[in-house]
């Protein structure tokens, strides 16, 4: 057993975070420190210059863009994206559907799409959820009609993250009416711009529009944008659940969060009397500063056990369940921190507009909306309670 | 970055459960705690002479099998999971680490008897009215005719019925929290001056309130300046409790899926009721973030002082908090049974209960950390 890393993974962390403090956009971090969402362009600038580097795609065979990178490596970048507070390479492209499609696709739709996610010129949306289909996925509803050479799709999606950007959707639909649940499905490739597709937002609590109901009318999808057999889109769907986890426990983003909140409880509070010197405040901060540690430390040891050719199976479910519930913890202590002075409604959306200073206490914009905002953490991915129902069958024999 | 055991340490760990196996089932195990002596000499003799592994940490050059920290912890898990109460963590490991430290001729001889054996430590720290600091000590170390005499009442001293010498906690110099005056001195058992008072304790080893007036003490290292070497010396053993701990957790857990598999209510078994498999996930989540914060502690034994201190500190304050969870767990799923002294299950909840406090609760090390905080 040793902790280090060896001294070549070493340098390529140093390499890496070089790159990003190199190479990430200043005007795209300025929007970010002054509350400003983010808008399409911005995230794919990003995209296109870590393309241009050849790292969109770390996780992806070679021959299809990717890296070769170890796990370590796939950690070390994960990580590094984490800590430097990146906009996020969009998941649904580079660790959903692209897999799926280098998996299970056609030659002609790996030459047709691949390339252009790795690039970065296509944004994809996950059209999974519905409204009665949500950890029962499989009891979904939108159907897909065949006609010839084409598929008629009827139905609605719901909870669709950045659908507003999609130029792209991959969507489960089912095919066979009368098979039994996971039977009749199948996995479609949308036009996001086809006649008959309506993305509508779903605001959420705090504010944003990050999520969407889409709704397909007698939407035409060509047969050949249908991935793998007919009926046998599950099987694609389920290869996503085991597909790239870097940075699933989100260590890093919990580390940058605890050190914002150390800064915070530093200044909150009559000079002398600070939050930081509270020693109740003070504990809850060594207690989840101590289960972070404990996270990121079992987080390695499934790496060194991937490196170690045994690549751990749905015990990564636990880094999900800890790796939100402290980030939860976080933003928990955050507000906490503010108590009331938190409570200002400025939406992220236009709290730039009042400007920093308008603010009697300017660490607290969007804190209560950041508290708000995360409570997806433990709903989205598989609800915690289903990680942990994955969790008592897989590895307790429940 | 690697967390896997060597083939070497592998083996260490085979050997040291078939041991355990063979000597040690739960059966022997309680009837020795209800014997008179309440341990066994012969196994302690069997782990010294049969398998070796009281030089499990040792260099060859000392006699021992030439691990560390690591062989320590496989032991210690084993130990853990047999619920053994005989003072490997008193004897190999924080006096081990002493003896290590302090390097001379003397220590060499002392590590040798250890490894053979013939000598078995017991560790005399806590007083009545102190805890956990290391440096509240009330006990008094003075020089007289070229010999320390220790004077002083040591309580819940572990082990301490089995030792040959105890491992006491005493101040030559300075006021009662200072580090300044504190050393470790090695005392006689059944020497002039040394009184025991003994007693059972709730998880089944035996402990003693020993009063010390005049008893001669030999300094482990310079007399009244050896804090920093007791502290050391006693992160070792925390993080050795961490890996004891470890072992005790994955037994009440295994235990726990098996009984709620086997035991049927309302025409199933209850391990059918989602609530209770959530409680059972909770807990193996709980015991595989103990086992990482014991790896990283006891990889972190040999870095600068800081770094130890917050390492084996954040361990035990994990893993405190994880036996209590795991093991309130264990006992609220059994029902019933787990009320019961039959079952193993209690007798690993009694231990895990006290693991957490020794050599320093949760909130303790808590505070060792916020220490670490503030001093930078």
């Amino acid at each position: 057993m040793q902790l280090e890393f060896t001294p070549e993974e070493l340098a390529f962390r140093d390499q890496v975070r070089a790159f990003i403090a190199d190479k990430y956009p200043a005007q795209v971090r300025a929007k970010q420190d002054a509350g400003i969402e983010l808008a399409k362009d911005d995230y794919l600038l990003w995209h296109r210059i870590v393309a241009k580097q050849g790292w969109s795609v770390p996780g992806w065979p070679v021959e299809y863009g990717g890296t070769g990178w170890s796990a370590t490596e796939r950690h070390i970048w994960a990580e590094e994206l984490q800590r430097a507070d990146t906009a996020p390479i969009i998941a649904f492209s580079t660790n959903l559907v692209g897999p799926v499609i280098y998996t299970f696709g056609t030659p002609e739709q790996k030459a047709r799409f691949l390339p252009r996610i790795v690039a970065g010129d296509d944004w994809w949306c996950q059209g999974y959820s519905e409204p009665g289909a949500g950890s029962d996925l499989a009891s979904l509803q939108t159907r897909a009609a065949r006609e010839g050479d084409h598929y008629i799709v009827n139905g609605q999606k719901t909870w669709t993250t950045l659908a507003q950007h999609a130029d792209w959707g991959f969507f489960l639909v089912r095919t066979d009416p009368s098979a039994r649940k996971q039977a009749g499905i199948s996995f479609l490739l949308i036009d996001m711009q086809s006649p008959g597709v309506t993305v509508r937002p779903i605001i959420t609590l705090d504010g944003a529009h990050e999520v969407n109901e889409v709704w397909l009318e007698d939407v035409k999808v060509p047969v050949e944008n249908r991935v793998y057999e007919e009926n046998k889109g599950w099987t694609c769907a389920k290869m996503l659940l085991a597909h790239e986890r870097s940075g699933i426990a989100l260590v890093a983003h919990s580390k940058v969060a605890l050190g914002k909140l150390r800064k915070l409880a530093a200044t909150v509070g009559p000079p002398g009397r600070r939050l930081a010197d509270d020693p109740i405040f003070r504990r809850k901060l060594t207690e989840i500063e101590v289960e972070l540690t404990a996270l990121e430390y079992t987080e390695l040891r499934f790496l060194a056990a991937e490196n170690a050719g045994k690549a751990p199976g749905v015990e990564v479910s636990m880094l999900k369940i800890r790796g939100t519930e402290i980030h939860q913890r976080m933003n928990e202590l955050a507000l906490e921190a503010l108590g009331s002075h938190a409570s200002l409604r400025v939406s992220r959306a236009t709290a730039h507009e009042l400007g920093a200073d308008a603010v009697a206490v300017p660490g607290a914009i969007g804190v209560a909306d950041t508290y708000f905002n995360m409570r997806k953490l433990s709903i989205f991915g598989g609800s915690n309670e289903i990680q942990r129902n994955i969790l008592a069958k897989a590895v307790l024999g429940l | 970055m690697d967390f896997n055991f060597t083939a070497e340490q592998q083996m260490l760990r085979d050997t040291v459960a078939r041991y355990f196996a063979d000597h040690y089932d739960f059966g022997q195990r309680q009837a020795m705690v209800r014997s008179a002596a309440g341990w066994r000499p012969g196994v302690w003799r069997g782990l010294a002479a049969d398998i070796g592994v009281l030089g499990a940490p040792f260099s060859e050059a000392l006699g021992g099998l030439g691990g560390g920290a690591i062989e320590n912890l496989v032991v210690m898990e084993e130990i853990g999971r047999a619920l053994v109460i005989e003072p490997y963590l008193d004897t190999v490991v924080l006096g081990g680490a002493l003896l290590r430290r302090w390097n001379t001729p003397r220590a060499h001889e002392l590590i040798g008897q250890v490894i053979a054996g013939e000598a078995r430590f017991a560790f005399a720290q806590l007083e009545p009215g102190s805890a956990y600091d290391l440096a509240d000590v009330g006990t008094v170390a003075a020089a007289s005719g070229g010999e320390w005499r220790i004077s002083g009442l040591k309580d819940a001293v572990r082990g301490a019925p089995f030792a040959t010498h105890l491992i006491v906690t005493a101040r030559t110099d300075g006021g009662r929290h200072d580090r300044d005056g504190v050393s470790a001195f090695l005392v006689t058992c059944g020497a002039a001056g040394v009184s025991l008072r003994e007693y059972p304790t709730v998880d089944g080893s035996r402990a003693a309130d020993i009063r010390f007036e005049g008893a001669v003490g030999e300094p482990i290292g310079e007399a009244g300046r050896g804090f920093a070497l007791l502290e050391a010396a006693v992160d070792e053993g925390v993080a050795a409790l961490c890996a004891e701990a470890v072992g005790v957790m994955r037994r009440l857990l295994s235990d726990t899926v098996e009984y709620t598999k086997q035991r049927r209510q309302f025409d199933a078994p209850i391990a059918a009721n989602q609530a209770l498999q959530h409680r059972m996930v909770d807990m193996y989540i709980a015991v595989e973030q103990a086992v990482s914060m014991t790896y990283m502690a006891t990889l972190k034994l040999d870095r600068p002082a800081q770094e130890r201190i917050r390492a084996v500190a954040a361990a035990k304050v994990q893993v405190g908090k994880a036996l209590r969870f795991v093991g309130q767990g264990a006992i609220q799923l059994h029902g019933g049974m787990g009320m019961t002294n039959e079952l193993a299950i209690s007798h690993y909840f009694k231990r895990a209960t006290m693991l957490e406090s020794q050599l320093g609760s949760v909130d303790h090390h808590a505070a060792r950390i916020e220490q670490c905080d503030a001093a930078n």
